[in-house]
């Protein structure tokens, strides 16, 4: 194996280490949403996970400044619910969760996500 | 300027006199309307003078919340904003394809020798592809970067990465070829690459978007069938105002060939009207004084008033709208795997790509750098998770959006889903296979008493009771001119009678349980009631004490029969061509059940259940192992619909069972349970076609794109021919879900 050869294996095997710690291994923090909550569509969620409380209705009020059009919709399957998200506009999702538990939403085309952590109280 | 804007907070008329008052003291408002069953003001203002802020201060300082920041803007709007990115992204797409094109032209081995030899120069080939890669393509890299802010990666990131690396390369070559050839590398730029991908990636963009906009169409349907005015009697005049200033209560007119606005009943006047645009139900109904209308309905001959009773987001209309967009927004519980592997899949083909690339560069053949940087490139294009991410979502609001049009309204997509392994269906019998409006059409006396006594004394006592049989039996006796007695101590028996006191005389009214419990002979009588029962008729029995100490004698036989609903036959036909038992349950004893049964075709039935034993007849079929839907339309089904794995509620029914079902039946055509079953087997196997191709297409396909077939065949993947590929199954599988609108339902 040559000089060069060595190097590239090892780039390329710290370029999947990296990839792997990256995109996998990302711890992200919960914020907790008392009446209502923010969040930002951009690349992504933010804050990407809410903890909400069990029986309380929580809204969740959607910003997309993000023109991507995977981004346009976002879907709460588990509260049935599927929404469009104009470019610049706030929509408000009204969640009363009756179980507790962990529900992931997610863009349209279930690329993006964001998780709600129901709890008995937050 | 006018402006709508929603409240929260609002709970009673109070609210709307608050609200007014405040938002009207504001300087430079003009008009103010709140209306308490839209949660909506409506201001008519001076936009110089007021600011959304003055409009949020005012309701907020009388303790409410304006949502003025909120989407307010029409369908119309959206439809305008959706329009302009569709032009600008096709702009894009005529773009970077003719430039992409020019610059293939000038590159392709055996093509270029056609070229003129401008775009044969290397430089020229890097300026066509500059503003493909920076001004089309932007908006991969404004979507990857974003991502990456949030360590997440998507579609984006693999088009950005893939198509930067076939750029950059080509840029080297271009501007330093000396370096690419001291590495043994002859200098040939990949512009047409990276060009040509996004240009056939923004394609596919173009045409997927287009698709996905015809899987919401049903909804966007329905929208547009809300009428846009009310033509209101006020003060005895007749003023046209606009749809969200309805009120409850308010008196509206309606003339012949118009548009019925919101819900409510006929005060005055008669008409046809055409339901089928709501309700799906085909033929026109009459409606009289008193009957009840439906908003966005079609009137069609006659003209007349009525008093709105529902408004706003209570219409009906607006609750179909509810239902259909919250089926759209559910899972289903096949999309479980798909969001584990979507969850995964960017990150491990930007590993897979890396592999890829120290794979080629360390064993493949000269030039290895370059096999390794165009396999890479293919990997990271071939790749596909939208297609995995629009498999199921997209069948199910095809299919969803296609119920609702036929009037089948289901609650979500796990009984769509649960509805195509359907085995056994069970049928209610009165209310479902009957018209539930049963007529008296024998009166036998078998004692002394005359036929005219046996009615009066079995209304009078039927009269408290809320039963079908009994208001067939009241009715009769009230066109016979009957006067009826006062009865105490009423009592209704479920599944059996009722019973109750005619001065002292204690009288019982019921079936043969009944009389059984309360020690009453039958056997002289059994031939005649047998007679009638085979006929499909319901024989009721009255006993009374003749003398004080004497036992209950049997006096007379009513029998009661209730029409079968005209779809009933050609239902049960149609579940048994899908394989599908039909069952019918019924309090009915066994011989007037199965001559009902006979008469739709059905030949297993359950008899003799009481209402409260419906859910355990479910059970104890789904313990055999079948998958079963209940239909039913009653207060006492509730419990069934809930337990079946499938609950079918006729539209005609109560709210409460149209609560418990999965499934509702507006249609209130019974040939709908087979056709519901049909919709959820055609989605169900474009959901399977959709996944089947999206899973498949990314196992196969990626390992091409890494080289695994070269070793063997020498067959590698070009990068072009991967963003063709991955352009075309998106396209494809939201075109497979479109393809859904075109089944036909045996309705």
């Amino acid at each position: 194996m040559t000089l060069d050869q060595v190097l590239v294996t090892v780039a390329g095997a710290g370029g999947i280490a990296f990839t792997y710690w990256f995109f996998l291994m990302r711890n992200v923090r919960a914020v907790v949403a008392i009446d209502s909550i923010n969040i930002t569509v951009n690349g992504g969620y933010s804050p990407e996970v809410i903890e909400i409380s069990n029986g309380k209705t929580t809204k969740l009020v959607f910003t997309r400044s993000d023109p991507s059009s995977c981004l346009e919709e976002v879907v709460l399957s588990d509260f049935k619910v599927r929404k469009h998200l104009p470019l610049n506009q706030a929509v408000t999702i009204e969640l009363t969760p009756q179980k507790t538990g962990e529900f992931i939403f997610s863009c349209g085309m279930n690329m993006y996500h964001g998780k709600v952590i129901v709890k008995e109280s937050v | 300027m006018k402006k709508t804007f929603s409240i929260q907070g609002m709970h009673c008329a109070s609210c709307v006199v608050t609200l007014e008052g405040s938002l009207s003291k504001i300087p430079g408002v003009s008009q103010t309307h709140v209306n308490l069953a839209t949660e909506k003001a409506t201001v008519e203002y001076d936009p110089a003078k007021v600011t959304d802020q003055d409009f949020m201060k005012a309701v907020e300082s009388v303790g409410y919340e304006a949502r003025l920041g909120e989407r307010i803007q029409s369908a119309d709007q959206d439809q305008a904003q959706k329009q302009q990115e569709m032009k600008d992204l096709k702009i894009k797409v005529i773009v970077s394809l003719m430039l992409g094109s020019l610059i293939l032209w000038g590159s392709f081995p055996g093509l270029m020798d056609t070229a003129p030899s401008i775009l044969r120069n290397f430089w020229v080939q890097l300026l066509l592809a500059l503003p493909v890669q920076f001004w089309a393509g932007f908006s991969f890299y404004r979507a990857a970067l974003s991502s990456l802010k949030h360590r997440t990666a998507n579609m984006d990131t693999l088009v950005a990465l893939g198509t930067t690396v076939a750029f950059l390369y080509s840029a080297v070559v271009t501007i330093v070829p000396t370096v690419v050839s001291q590495i043994g590398i002859h200098p040939e730029p990949y512009f047409d690459v990276s060009s040509i991908i996004i240009g056939l990636i923004l394609l596919g963009r173009y045409f997927e978007a287009k698709a996905k906009a015809g899987t919401s169409e049903a909804i966007k349907k329905l929208i547009g069938l809300q009428a846009k005015t009310a033509r209101v009697v006020r003060d005895g005049k007749e003023i046209d105002i606009l749809i969200s200033e309805v009120e409850v209560g308010d008196m509206i007119r309606v003339r012949p060939g118009e548009k019925i606005p919101v819900d409510g009943v006929i005060l005055d006047g008669e008409s046809s009207i055409d339901e089928s645009m709501v309700t799906g139900e085909s033929i026109p109904i009459d409606k009289i004084k008193g009957g009840s209308v439906i908003g966005a309905t079609m009137n069609k001959t006659g003209t007349f008033t009525f008093r709105a009773t529902k408004v706003g987001a209570d219409t009906m209309l607006s609750q179909i709208i509810k239902l259909v967009e919250e089926a759209q927004g559910s899972k289903a519980p096949i999309q479980r795997l798909a969001d584990i592997i979507s969850s995964y899949f960017v990150p491990i083909v930007i590993m897979l790509a890396l592999t890829t690339f120290v794979v080629w560069y360390d064993f493949g053949p000269e030039p290895a750098f370059l096999f390794a940087i165009l396999n890479t490139v293919a990997v990271l294009i071939i790749a596909c998770p939208c297609a995995m991410g629009l498999a199921t979502p997209t069948a199910i609001m095809v299919g969803t959006g296609k119920g609702a049009e036929h009037g089948l309204l289901i609650k979500d997509a796990e009984a769509l889903e649960t509805a195509h392994k359907i085995t056994t269906v069970v049928f209610d019998k009165t209310g479902t296979l009957t018209k539930g409006k049963p007529e008296v059409t024998d009166i036998i006396a078998t004692h002394d008493l005359s036929q005219d006594d046996i009615l009066r004394l079995a209304a009078s006592i039927e009269k408290g009771s809320e039963h079908s049989l009994a208001e067939a039996i009241v009715k009769h006796a009230e066109k016979k001119n009957l006067l009826l007695t006062t009865v105490t101590n009423f009592k209704a028996i479920a599944g059996h009678g009722v019973e109750g006191l005619l001065g002292t005389q204690r009288i019982f009214f019921g079936n043969r349980k009944l009389m059984i419990q309360e020690h009453v002979v039958m056997q002289s009588n059994e031939a005649a009631m047998s007679a009638l029962e085979q006929q499909g008729k319901t024989v009721m029995m009255l006993a009374l004490r003749q003398a004080q100490g004497k036992p209950y004698e049997l006096v007379g036989l009513i029998a009661v029969a209730d029409t079968i609903k005209d779809t009933a036959k050609v239902a049960v036909l149609s579940l048994q061509k899908l394989g599908i038992e039909a069952i019918m349950i019924t309090g009915d004893n066994e011989r007037t059940a199965h001559a009902i049964a006979q008469q739709v075709g059905i030949t297993q039935v359950l008899a003799e259940v009481l209402p409260d034993q419906k859910s355990d007849e479910v059970k104890k079929l789904q313990a055999k192992g079948k998958i079963v839907a209940f239909v039913g339309d009653g207060i006492n089904d509730a419990p069934a619909l809930a337990i079946a794995n499938v609950g079918i509620a006729m539209g005609s029914g109560t709210d409460v069972a149209i609560e418990a079902a999965d499934i509702t039946l507006i249609n209130k055509d019974l040939r709908s349970v087979s056709a519901v079953i049909e919709l959820s087997r055609k989605t169900m196997r474009t959901i399977k076609i959709n996944l089947f191709w999206a899973f498949g297409y990314n196992v196969i396909l990626i390992p091409v794109a890494m080289g695994v077939l070269y070793p063997l065949f020498g067959i590698l993947m070009n990068p072009i021919f991967a963003s063709a590929a991955m352009a075309l199954s998106s396209i494809s599988v939201v075109g497979n879900s479109l393809l859904l609108k075109r089944a036909k339902l045996s309705l």
